[in-house]
């Protein structure tokens, strides 16, 4: 990474991050449009979620990652502090790949 | 003069707590990364502290590291850095001040920084402002004080995925989705989004799949309110 390339790679995704914040600003959104943003993080989140369990590289890969997250959300499901939620899933996956299974 | 901030829940602080290990221990193993592909660790910090947003900056040293060209190291961060639009687009409403206090709060926008502010904000247990701001600040430090560490110490600690620390991420995140999906629409809006970000995994290039996925959000439209429910 040169010194321009970080320059650029910076500019980008500060302009990427404050169209939201400065672009749309607190104005009132259309009704639609409100309703649409209403729901945006739920779809966000959920593939955040699926892209970081299975995506690899261009491909689907079922591995020790899904088992964690699985049993995040049993403990999810459970009601169980977010600090437990995570600590599950990371020792489940951690302990998975302790033995080999990945 | 705005009144004296209250101290956010407890519960509020230990989820950024949480999230800050993880993300202090993968600065870490950024900035080994970085220097390991030939980054100086002055580059790694400053991209660190210029960037901000990990998921980028590993996926754009990787790209150097294989041989490819800065452009081409640039544009694959970008990419995936395409999912802050639609982020700030949900958070934009819940931020308060004037525009030099969002231009700073575009910086530390990023996941987690805007998952809590979104997920504590609906639920209105802590305002959702400071709730912004704090998992921001608290985000720059350690990813940038982890980089550091990384960057000039080097190796110290193992390989943050043998401690299965990149499922805290996804599972931090799961925690955060599941009160949000309290309507019909809202479960269809993650369930579609899941579907576009997984078909598209294979054959689009990382980022485009949470971008698509906001459509989910469109698509749920299509399905009926809840019964007198206003969402």
């Amino acid at each position: 990474m040169t010194w321009p390339a970080i320059a650029a790679l910076a500019a980008l995704t500060y302009l990427l991050k404050a169209t939201g914040p400065l672009g749309a600003g607190s104005r009132e959104l259309p009704p639609t449009l409100a309703t649409v943003s209403d729901l945006l993080p739920a779809a966000l989140l959920a593939a955040l979620v699926a892209v970081q369990t299975v995506g690899a590289e261009a491909a689907i890969s079922l591995d020790a990652r899904l088992a964690g997250v699985g049993a995040a959300a049993v403990a999810v499901w459970l009601r169980a502090p977010f600090l437990a939620v995570i600590v599950i899933g990371a020792a489940t996956t951690a302990a998975l790949r302790a033995i080999g299974l990945d | 003069m705005r009144p004296p901030p209250q101290p956010l829940p407890r519960s509020v602080r230990s989820k950024i707590a949480g999230l800050a290990v993880a993300i202090g221990v993968f600065g870490l193993s950024f900035g080994v990364l970085a220097v390991t592909a030939g980054l100086s660790p002055l580059v790694a910090c400053a991209m660190s502290l210029l960037v901000l947003a990990g998921g980028s900056q590993f996926a754009a040293v990787g790209v150097v590291a294989a041989g490819g060209s800065p452009v081409a190291a640039v544009v694959s961060g970008a990419l995936l850095n395409t999912r802050f639009v639609p982020f700030g687009l949900a958070l934009a409403p819940l931020l308060e001040g004037g525009l030099l206090r969002r231009a700073v709060a575009s910086h530390i926008l990023v996941d987690e920084s805007a998952a809590l502010a979104i997920a504590e904000g609906r639920h209105g247990r802590a305002s959702p402002d400071r709730v912004f701001w704090l998992t921001g600040i608290t985000v720059l430090v350690t990813w940038n004080v982890g980089t550091a560490l990384g960057a000039f110490a080097g190796g110290l600690i193992g390989d943050p995925e043998a401690l299965g620390l990149d499922v805290a991420f996804p599972a931090g995140f799961l925690a955060l989705l599941a009160p949000l999906l309290d309507t019909r629409r809202a479960r269809v809006s993650a369930l579609a989004g899941v579907a576009i970000a997984i078909v598209l995994v294979p054959t689009a290039p990382p980022g485009v799949p949470v971008l698509a996925a906001t459509l989910g959000a469109a698509l749920a439209l299509l399905v009926p309110e809840d019964a007198g429910g206003t969402r």
